[in-house]
């Protein structure tokens, strides 16, 4: 039963990475590519960690996979922020590369 | 059924890593290339989860993926921007080469692919697979560890790692005789300086893990090295002041570290009348973590080392002042 | 089905001389190292399809360990030639 519901959380989640990176190849600018990627990547991770912890044999590795998420969080907004402040500045001309 | 998917997952990975591999190598930009080779790198490092590898694929991801394209993107920064673009090449890059040129490389590299897989079936066919496999199981208790891996490295081919730390520690030395290191980054924003902060101590923690897990699951010392440069290189790039390389002297110690730690407990062997890097079984399990915790610390002051480039300006005496010698610029 | 070990060691056969023409036949220095590293990667790839036993049995260590340390030699390998390559660069720039 847990097994079921962990696959359909899976896949779930492998549905918003699909979606995410549709959103990169089909979006127009660099700003609301940067969006969807992060985001859908974020919840698709999510889903995906949900999905994982359900099926995990002790506690341990349930910190751990939660431990990933977090990780994963922080840095992709982190890299998302840097990537569109970058844009940013140069588009108003203020880079200097 | 399910080989079937299994199959298909491995064209698909296979098919994906090509591609990668011909975007890194084909094109002018460079910039584009040296893209698309992190994300090889990356996707090599789920290859290796899928070929039941996964000591490879946390050194992978962590070196082959992360420091090597955090040192390729900090090479493009001194790269020439027309050599960048690729505008330098008159016209298409292939037309560089002369029509004889291209065509003699292109047969002999297609002759040696069909070489090297005639070879290669063959090589499956014929030879017995187990053969030493079946020795490292069988003396697998006595090496002290039993992630066979670990066992390989630090007991049955323990000398192979010395001249692998050795050559390690040659090689920075000589990145370090070439000149100062790349200059030093702007302190960064709230974002990137937050996130090391509250990263570097987690770092740090997760390969203190790694080393210690290394014993008797993948990890290691060389993962955990990995992963302490990872924390040099995000401190390096956030811009914080030079105060976070050590002084001269702690940084002469920690290059040799590895190197001498392991020479020492080898030669120390000696002395109780064994042969060299033969550990006594009973002690064998501590003496690898020792092994494993200098070489772990050596391993990560190499790697951010390579990282800067040249000689970090607290190396006195060797470079003096150079206008490019930590100075902060873009 | 499809043999694990065999299209992989194959698909490495493939990238290591998809990286060595292209070291040979590319002029830009981050091209040729990044074309070292692909065929270095696809040595790695050949060893340890070479030590891959099946999704059951514990594959072999001993490739393991090789492709292990080759790996952090081959990053030492290509900081030194990037470093090398900024040396030249400064030094035809300087005459």
């Amino acid at each position: 039963m847990s097994e079921l519901l962990a696959a359909a959380l899976i896949i779930i989640g492998l549905i918003f990475f699909i979606a995410g990176s549709i959103g990169l190849l089909r979006l127009p600018d660099i700003y609301s590519r940067l969006h969807a990627l992060t985001k859908a990547d974020n919840v698709g991770l999510g889903l995906l960690v949900i999905g994982l912890l359900l099926l995990a044999d002790d506690l341990f590795i349930a910190l751990k996979l939660l431990l990933v998420w977090l990780l994963v969080l922080a840095s992709s907004a982190t890299s998302a922020h840097l990537i569109a402040q970058r844009a940013r500045r140069r588009e108003r001309g203020l880079w200097k590369p | 059924m399910e080989t079937l998917a299994w199959g298909l997952l491995d064209l698909l990975l296979i098919a994906a890593l090509l591609a990668l591999a011909w975007g890194a190598l084909s094109g002018k930009n460079l910039q584009r290339a040296v893209v698309h080779f992190i994300g090889f790198g990356l996707l090599l490092a789920l290859i290796w989860l899928r070929l039941r590898a996964p000591d490879i694929a946390l050194a992978e991801a962590a070196i082959g993926a992360g420091l090597t394209g955090a040192l390729l993107l900090a090479a493009l920064r001194d790269t020439p921007r027309e050599v960048v673009s690729g505008a330098d090449q008159p016209g298409d890059a292939k037309a560089a080469n002369s029509f004889g040129v291209a065509a003699g490389l292109a047969l002999l590299s297609g002759g040696l692919v069909v070489l090297l897989a005639m070879a290669y079936l063959q090589a499956l066919e014929q030879a017995d697979p187990v053969r030493l496999a079946q020795q490292i199981q069988i003396h697998l208790e006595q090496t002290g560890v039993s992630n066979p891996v670990t066992a390989v490295l630090l007991n049955f081919r323990a000398y192979d790692t010395l001249l692998e730390l050795a050559v390690l520690m040659a090689a920075v030395l000589g990145i370090m005789a070439l000149g100062p290191a790349r200059a030093a980054y702007l302190a960064s924003g709230t974002m990137l300086s937050g996130l090391s902060r509250w990263l570097t101590p987690i770092l740090i923690l997760v390969s203190g893990y790694l080393l210690w897990v290394g014993a008797h699951a993948p990890g290691g010392a060389f993962q955990a090295g990995a992963l302490l440069a990872g924390a040099g290189v995000l401190l390096r790039l956030a811009g914080f002041p030079d105060q976070q390389i050590p002084p001269a002297t702690v940084l002469r110690s920690l290059i040799i570290t590895g190197v001498s730690l392991f020479l020492a407990v080898g030669l120390g062997v000696m002395l109780a009348g064994r042969g060299f890097l033969d550990y006594p079984p009973a002690w064998a399990g501590g003496l690898i973590l020792l092994i494993e915790t200098a070489a772990t610390l050596g391993i990560a002051t190499t790697l951010v080392l390579a990282f800067l480039g040249g000689a970090p300006p607290q190396w006195t005496g060797l470079h003096g002042s150079g206008p490019a010698a930590g100075e902060p610029n873009s | 089905m499809i043999d694990a070990q065999l299209v992989y060691g194959l698909a490495g056969i493939l990238l290591f001389s998809m990286g060595l023409r292209s070291a040979f036949s590319s002029t830009a220095l981050l091209r040729r190292v990044l074309a070292i590293n692909v065929a270095g990667a696809g040595l790695f790839l050949l060893l340890i399809a070479v030590a891959y036993r099946g999704l059951d049995k514990a594959p072999d260590p001993l490739p393991h360990a090789l492709v292990l340390t080759g790996i952090v030699v081959a990053f030492s390998a290509t900081a030194l030639a990037l470093a090398l390559g900024r040396r030249l660069q400064e030094t035809s720039d300087d005459e």
